[in-house]
């Protein structure tokens, strides 16, 4: 039996404001517990709430990115349910009426396809506190510092079909919001965190299956495991007869697995309604025109660019514009050898990329700037090094041995390109092996890479290759 | 509109009030005598008319994002039941 | 000197004629020997008071006073107030020392009012004759074995009874109106939006509006000029340039059209009532108003509507009120579930469990539509029937309440027959009008109370049309026996 997975994401950024989305309260990240938390994100007694300016056009600038339409009226609403880490009782949220309407994103698979991915529809809501279950005498502890974090929520279609479009959409998100730096996507901090619906259908139906959520899931790995051990129990249960129950289920990073939450399993009934302290949100069409024109180039745009302007593939357009700074990074580099963007292509996706995670650093910590690394190639591409020992080149850079040129200089690596000092070298190696050069002309071709090998030995590799091959052709024929 | 003890439970529950047993009638009759009342609703014809959240048809006010607000944590939690580390306490949380 | 309104006791302590500490000390000296009839106060600030009297009569001396510097009030314990217990008249927060002050106790802070105290009033402004509270029924000063009204009942109780010249409420149906009606006080609803809700608890958030309860309109017109305005921490209050509420009271009602809602002269009006209000309208005719009859036709609505809407809004209003952060957290909690249940069910009391439930009730999935929606619905339609009546008058006249000051415990049984009291006044707060209800007479020794609904931003020319009859009439000029 051939079953098909279903999967839609809700995702969580946390807006960049620099205070909360209805209360004055700082949102910087890691303060002692509870001083962040005004008199409005305690839920004192006669507070109310006021919104944040900021947030609506951070959401305003999503909804443009995605080409979704900007609701002239959304509605705040209250989300009442009862959580320690819930102050008031309720979350101000947006339910029938949300600023963000129906848009879509493109995302890029490994085999070089794109497919488009449908966006519902994002809203803007409060983020709760924290609970924090270590033992205080059996009890727990409520950090409301989170609490009142404005969060824009965006809710996808159904149109995931594998875990790993799931990671794809993900991602793309991830670069979308950073790109319009509304988000900094710090996922070990909790800034951007989703939950994954996940149902699974034999293929061909139309129906959708039985669906789980899967909570809370703040990495990209963690969503790939957790959507694959869901699919795989899901379909488990159904080849076995059973029936999957719609459930909230927590994914356990340590087993990985996913589980029933059962704290969460009680009948939910929310009983939104609008929250009479908030007025209805209308946004003007010159609002709306004012973030239009504040918008930098978007991943997708971008990416086309780099297809069109520099002749990258799809697939490498795409990596290349998966995050702003490695978009950035590279068309620096580029421009540095202009007339071979492919070549910067390849270094940044290289070299670049294999160090950064070698050593799990950001590109904007990269050792060898933008600036270092077209340096670099640009010495390659005036013929100064070869390919080869610019990889010698790069590690020492990295190691902060200086720039590219003051390396060469350094180390001696500048490349031979005097036609009579490489005679002279080939003329010793023909010397120096007389049986090889007979073999050779009596038709065994292969002798050649022997006689580079020989040559580039003895000029420590700085012999430029291609003269090599040229003048030894000569010499041996 | 008759509601059951049963009923009267069930919204006690969902809005988190402990209603003891020999007060359970009571709230059953109120509450039922209640609704009955509102169910004059009924009648009116509300087709096509905007339901009305707010007695002034203004829009939401924006504010700065500014953060205007100092720490104040041991001011509010003079007034707090359980409180660690600057941490509110409550009954263990079981996810 | 109790006997003085606010405008007289400015008046003598702008001239010299008495100090702040002086007034402060004597209306405390009343408090501490009437009010044990009356239960009127839930806390009294006397040091606080007395601190305030000093600075006012301080500034005065560096001409630094304003209008009201010096004139004590009592606040309606719902207004937050920083460092004094603000209890909502509930058992959950009897232990609840706000740390900050309610956007209305900060302007009559900087107006330089001394607070005598906190008034009693329904738990959670949840009732109409203020047997709810936490602290016990108020007594109405003209009979104590009578409801003063509520919620605002002990603001009411303690201005009637000359314990303080000028009081806050808060009207969410009714909540300023009728306890001045059965009071035999001067109580103004403003305009939704005109006083901040910031620090005000909140009820129900779209109806609730603070207002201010005195002997007069004028007192009333003085102290609105200290509680309206802007506030920008609530994204409900009005931006509206400064005004000053008392322009109009010497407008002459010459012309004036005054509409008499139909629906509100029907049955259920107790007669002694009627008489009353048709004494009233022939004295405006005599002013020279003209009478013409409109129609609200929808506002027969107005109660069960509210009571689909204000529950609704509290059962979420309320929810933060969970024994973790603040106020009343029950023994021993066993597990989270028992920490919730019990809090709130030892910290609220039968009204406000009732009310939390019919509103957790009517937003709950499957009855929303029904409940909420349809009151929402026909909310409007009572709004339109206000805005196509004011297009033919100025201001509408009605009885405040259809009868006078029950019996304590008289309704108490019966929700919905207590519900039906505030049934001349509901249709306001759900459209959110400005309207006070005025002394017109008494039946059977009990004061009668004549409600005058304006339009919205309406309050001046409403202050005027009221201080015109106060000009010509003693009605507001009566104590009740024993607190002359």
């Amino acid at each position: 039996m051939e079953w098909e997975t279903v999967i839609g994401l809700e995702i969580h950024a946390q807006l960049s404001t620099k205070s909360k989305i209805f209360s004055g309260a700082s949102t910087a990240y890691g303060a002692e517990p509870n001083t962040q938390a005004c008199a409005v994100d305690l839920g004192l007694p006669g507070v109310l709430p006021v919104l944040n300016r900021e947030a609506v056009g951070m959401a305003v600038r999503f909804g443009l990115a995605i080409g979704a339409p900007i609701a002239p009226r959304s509605i705040f609403a209250r989300k009442n349910y009862f959580y320690p880490d819930l102050p008031k009782g309720y979350q101000i949220s947006q339910y029938e009426l949300p600023v963000v309407g129906r848009g879509q994103v493109e995302i890029e698979l490994e085999d070089g396809e794109s497919r488009t991915i449908g966006v519902t529809r994002a809203h803007l809501e409060e983020d709760a506190g924290k609970s924090l279950h270590e033992d205080y005498h059996g009890m727990t502890g409520v950090d409301l510092n989170r609490a009142g974090t404005p969060l824009l929520e965006i809710v996808s279609e159904p149109d995931m079909r594998s875990a790993r479009e799931a990671v794809a959409y993900m991602k793309k998100i991830h670069a979308l919001v950073r790109y319009l730096e509304i988000c900094d996507g710090n996922m070990q901090e909790g800034s951007f965190r989703c939950d994954a619906n996940v149902s699974v259908r034999r293929k061909g139906t139309e129906k959708f299956g039985t669906r789980a959520e899967i909570k809370n899931l703040n990495s990209f790995r963690f969503l790939e495991r957790a959507i694959n051990f869901e699919v795989e129990r899901q379909i488990d249960i159904l080849e076995g007869g059973g029936a999957v129950v719609q459930e909230t289920r927590l994914f356990d990073p340590d087993k990985g697995e996913t589980r029933s939450m059962r704290s969460k399993e009680e009948a939910n009934d929310y009983r939104y309604f609008p929250d009479p302290d908030l007025l209805p949100l209308d946004i003007e069409p010159a609002f709306i025109e004012q973030v239009r024109g504040s918008l930098p180039e978007l991943p997708d745009e971008k990416k086309h660019r780099f297809m069109s302007d520099h002749g990258l593939s799809a697939y490498d357009a795409g990596v290349l514009t998966a995050s702003r700074e490695m978009a950035e990074y590279f068309e620096q580099v580029a421009a540095a050898v202009e007339g071979q963007a492919k070549l910067a292509a390849n270094w940044v996706m290289g070299e670049l990329a294999g160090a950064l995670n070698r050593e799990g650093r950001e590109i904007t910590d990269s050792p060898v700037s933008a600036e270092a690394l077209g340096g670099l190639l640009r010495r390659i591409q005036d013929n100064t090094i070869s390919g080869k020992i610019a990889k010698e080149v790069f590690e020492a850079m990295w190691a902060g041995e200086g720039d590219a040129d003051q390396v060469i200089e350094h180390k001696g690596l500048k490349q031979i390109t005097d036609t009579g000092a490489i005679e002279q070298v080939i003329d010793q190696v023909i010397a120096d092996n007389p049986s090889q050069l007979e073999q050779y002309r009596s038709g065994k071709d292969k002798l050649f890479g022997f006689f580079v090998g020989q040559v580039m030995k003895r000029t420590g590799g700085k012999a430029n290759p291609a003269q090599v091959n040229d003048l030894l052709k000569q010499k041996l024929s | 509109m008759s509601l059951s003890q049963e009923q009267v439970k069930k919204i006690a529950h969902l809005a988190r009030l402990n209603v003891r047993e020999e007060d359970l009638d009571t709230y059953a009759r109120t509450l039922s005598d209640i609704l009955d009342f509102v169910e004059q609703m009924e009648g009116v014809d509300t087709e096509g008319v905007e339901p009305m959240a707010h007695p002034l048809a203004l829009s939401q006010r924006l504010r700065a994002d500014a953060p205007t607000e100092p720490d104040r944590r041991a001011h509010f939690q003079r007034i707090a039941p359980a409180v660690e580390d600057g941490l509110y306490l409550v009954p263990r949380v079981i996810e | 000197m109790h006997d003085k309104t606010i405008a007289e006791l400015a008046a003598d302590l702008r001239d010299g004629k008495v100090s702040s500490v002086e007034l402060t000390g004597h209306y405390l000296r009343r408090i501490e020997s009437l009010d044990n009839r009356l239960n009127s106060l839930i806390t009294v600030t006397a040091e606080q008071a007395l601190e305030t009297a000093r600075a006012a009569d301080a500034a005065r001396a560096r001409g630094e006073a304003g209008p009201l510097t010096g004139v004590p009030i009592v606040h309606k314990d719902i207004f937050c107030t920083d460092g004094v217990r603000t209890s909502c008249g509930s058992r959950m927060l009897d232990n609840f020392i706000s740390p900050y002050d309610a956007g209305v106790v900060e302007r009559f802070k900087a107006a330089g009012c001394p607070v005598l105290g906190k008034t009693n009033m329904d738990e959670f402004a949840m009732g109409s004759s203020n047997e709810t509270s936490y602290y016990g029924p108020v007594n109405n000063p003209w009979d104590t074995q009578r409801v003063p009204g509520g919620s605002s009942g002990g603001s009411a109780a303690a201005v009637a009874a000359r314990l303080a010249p000028g009081a806050t409420g808060t009207d969410t149906g009714g909540s300023i109106r009728q306890p001045a009606a059965l009071t035999g006080i001067t109580g103004l609803k403003p305009t939704y939006g005109r006083v901040s809700r910031w620090g005000m608890i909140a009820f129900a958030s779209s109806l609730d509006q603070g207002g201010p309860m005195a002997r007069t309109a004028e007192d009333c017109g003085l102290m609105l000029n200290v509680m309206a305005g802007f506030d920008e921490r609530d994204s409900t209050s009005l931006e509206r340039p400064a005004e000053d509420f008392n322009a109009r009271l010497n407008t002459t009602l010459k012309g004036l059209r005054i509409g008499l809602p139909r629906e509100f002269f029907g049955e259920g009006m107790d007669p002694g009532v009627a008489r009353v209000i048709d004494e009233a309208i022939d004295f405006y005719k005599k002013l020279g108003a003209e009478f013409v009859e409109v129609a609200l036709p929808h506002s027969g609505l107005s109660v069960p509507v509210y009571y689909v809407v204000a529950p609704a809004e509290c059962s979420s209003n309320l929810a933060r009120f969970d024994g973790v952060r603040y106020g009343y957290r029950c023994e021993d909690p066993k597990d989270l579930m028992d920490l919730y249940m019990r809090s709130r069910g030892e910290g609220f009391g039968p009204e406000v469990q009732r009310r939390i439930m019919v509103g957790t009730y009517a937003l709950s999935a499957g009855y929303f539509d029904a409940y909420y929606l349809k009151a929402q619905k026909i909310r409007r339609l009572i709004a339109d029937d206000f805005r196509q009546a004011f297009e033919q008058v100025d201001v509408i006249l009605a009885p405040t309440t259809p009868t006078t000051a029950f019996r304590l415990g008289e309704k108490t049984a019966d929700p919905v027959t207590m519900y039906l009291s505030d049934v001349y006044t509901i249709a306001v707060n759900l459209a959110g009008l400005p309207a006070m209800s005025l002394p017109a007479g008494f039946s059977q020794g009990l004061p009668v109370g004549m409600q005058l609904i304006g339009n919205y931003f309406d309050e001046a020319r409403l202050l005027g049309v009221a201080h015109q009859y106060q000009l010509g009439t003693e009605w507001h000029q009566m104590a009740p026996a024993g607190f002359e």
